[in-house]
């Protein structure tokens, strides 16, 4: 039966219903702030941050400390590390954060060696273990992602503006600084609910593909946050139930979903688009309506 | 050099005011003010400082000394009644929006977090996409329109905050001729109805046409009313280069720079 192929996995194992549990959280905490990490451009950040968790993860685990106090520690650290050198340096930022983001990672992976298994424990860090997650880590995670959804709903404005122009934000009356701030802030907290469900390597897929798939389609930023969060729930689904049948890793699985689907996304509209395509008496009135330079090129600054 | 006119309450006053960059003095000694409903051109060549002034206007940038006083307090106090347009929009473009949630924007400065947009917001909206002539383009994406249909759109979203003050950074550059009368007409209606303005132009003729106008040169070359500023020698100082033609008539270049700027105009 196909549908017990389908479904079965979830109803009969309960460490599956609680995998696609914390998946789902996953998918809506990433689907909100990774709208914003591709609107913005910080995807880099968002890596870094994500690398970032990796030695505070492993001293709470040396010292018998919960993952996530680690992480958020970590992540913590990292926005500082940001900020400073985005303020101090006179290299480029994405020098100076890809250099503290790999010693972050080397530190990480230094710290995680000194432990008895540790090609384990890494690997449990960098992917995730996502058939191990608690229901109290699910619990956390269900009130860190309220907690995400909250913030950026109050926020929408100050976030819209900062997308579009952050000049705009402070004339308007919302400190850039103060609203980039809660962003990474968002960021981290994403990075460090999820790292326990997809790993601090694969959260990164996660925060980015669902949301530049949307991106592709989406005509509202409300839209796109909708479609991002479906799409990495889809996602996570299709990913776990691969993982069940084909006996893959599981947060790999995921993310490879998810990535997929932003790739078949990009090849399907540009062949829906050349079909699409208006024919030529359209395209000469389409020309007439709009007499300037293509507008990428103007949008240049 | 300061213009003081019949007494009300002034919307821009300016003491010993220098503005920059990093505590580096661009325009020093700026003294200045500029009354309700009056619009001030501020004409320079690039890197003269007139974005430098606009942006200490909009409290973007801070004054490295003196005082500035928006609205009758310090800049930045009251942003639901300054607009400012700035000259470079740079990821705007590639977002998922539509030219009316751009003007909405305007909105946020008076509606801040939470608000709920009223009938009355949504008239401002409509009100300024109607005048610059961009209410057929409400639902198309940004990423689909020509130069000159942002940049409408982004004078409607400006013209939408129904600010007291505006701060306009060379608001015409990228429009065509029937823009620029829709612009310039703009302008016209907003002063009449009380609405004072600060504009950075390299249009000699839109500056001979307002009330004030400052010549900038890393210096103030000259500040006053519009057409008796705007001589051939003044400009000279400015630009470096002025060619005289016709009766009257006057063009402007710069000796040097990467874009035009000649705006030819009538200087009296």
């Amino acid at each position: 039966m196909i549908l017990d192929a389908l479904v079965s996995p979830f109803v009969h194992n309960g460490f599956m219903a609680s995998a696609l549990a914390a998946g789902l959280l996953v998918s809506v905490a990433c689907g909100i702030v990774g709208t914003f990490v591709v609107l913005r451009g910080l995807a880099f950040i968002g890596d870094a941050l994500g690398h970032g968790v990796l030695p505070g993860v492993a001293i709470a685990m040396l010292l018998g400390l919960p993952g996530m106090v680690g992480a958020a520690i970590g992540a913590a650290a990292m926005i500082l590390g940001i900020g400073f050198i985005t303020r101090r340096s006179r290299l480029s930022s994405d020098t100076a954060i890809g250099l503290l983001f790999v010693g972050m990672l080397a530190l990480g992976v230094a710290i995680v060696s000194r432990s008895g298994a540790f090609s384990g424990d890494l690997v449990r860090i960098l992917f995730g273990e996502i058939l191990g997650v608690t229901r109290t880590e699910i619990l956390l995670q269900l009130g860190a992602t309220a907690l995400i959804a909250a913030v950026a709903l109050v926020c929408r404005r100050p976030f819209l503006l900062l997308c579009f122009n952050p000049e705009q934000a402070d004339t308007s009356g919302f400190s850039s600084k103060v609203f980039h701030g809660i962003m990474l802030a968002l960021i981290a907290l994403t990075v460090v609910v999820s790292f326990r469900a997809v790993g601090t390597l694969l959260v990164f897929g996660m925060l980015l593909a669902p949301a530049a798939t949307a991106a592709l389609f989406s005509r509202r930023i409300g839209t796109m946050v909708v479609l991002a969060s479906a799409i990495g729930a889809v996602s996570v689904y299709a990913g776990l139930l691969a993982s069940y049948h084909a006996d893959t890793a599981a947060g790999a699985s995921i993310t490879l979903v998810a990535t997929l689907v932003f790739f078949a996304s990009l090849i399907g509209r540009q062949v829906f688009r050349r079909q699409a395509r208006p024919s030529a008496a359209d395209r000469s009135q389409e020309a007439a309506a709009r007499p300037a330079a293509g507008p990428r090129q103007a949008a240049a600054p | 050099m300061s213009a003081r006119p019949p007494a009300t309450a002034p919307v821009l006053e300016a003491r010993s005011l220098s503005v920059g960059y990093a505590g580096r003095a661009v325009v020093p000694d700026l003294d200045f003010t500029l009354e309700k409903g009056r619009t001030l051109s501020l004409v320079g060549a690039n890197g003269s400082g007139k974005t430098t002034l606009l942006k200490t206007m909009a409290a973007l940038l801070a004054p490295v000394s003196g005082e500035l006083r928006v609205l009758g307090a310090a800049p930045g106090a009251f942003p639901a009644r300054v607009a400012y347009l700035g000259q470079f929009h740079p990821s705007g473009f590639v977002l998922p929006l539509r030219s009316i949630d751009v003007v909405r924007m305007a909105r946020f400065a008076s509606l801040r977090l939470m608000g709920r947009a009223t009938r009355e917001d949504e008239r401002q909206v409509e009100q300024a996409m109607a005048v610059m002539g961009v209410s057929a383009l409400r639902n198309e994406p940004l990423d689909v329109l020509s130069g000159g249909q942002r940049q409408r759109v982004l004078i409607a979203q400006a013209l939408a905050r129904g600010a007291e003050l505006l701060l306009l950074d060379e608001p015409a550059a990228s429009l065509d001729g029937g823009g620029r009368e829709t612009y310039r007409g703009v302008l016209r209606d907003a002063a009449s109805a009380g609405c004072s303005a600060v504009v950075a132009t390299h249009d000699i003729e839109e500056a001979a046409a307002s009330d004030y106008a400052m010549l900038l040169a890393q210096r103030v070359v000259a500040f006053g009313r519009g057409r008796e500023v705007l001589t051939a020698e003044a400009l000279l100082s400015t630009f470096g280069l002025v060619v005289r033609y016709g009766e009257g008539g006057v063009m402007v270049f710069e000796h040097e720079g990467d874009h035009h700027c000649g705006g030819d105009g009538r200087a009296p």
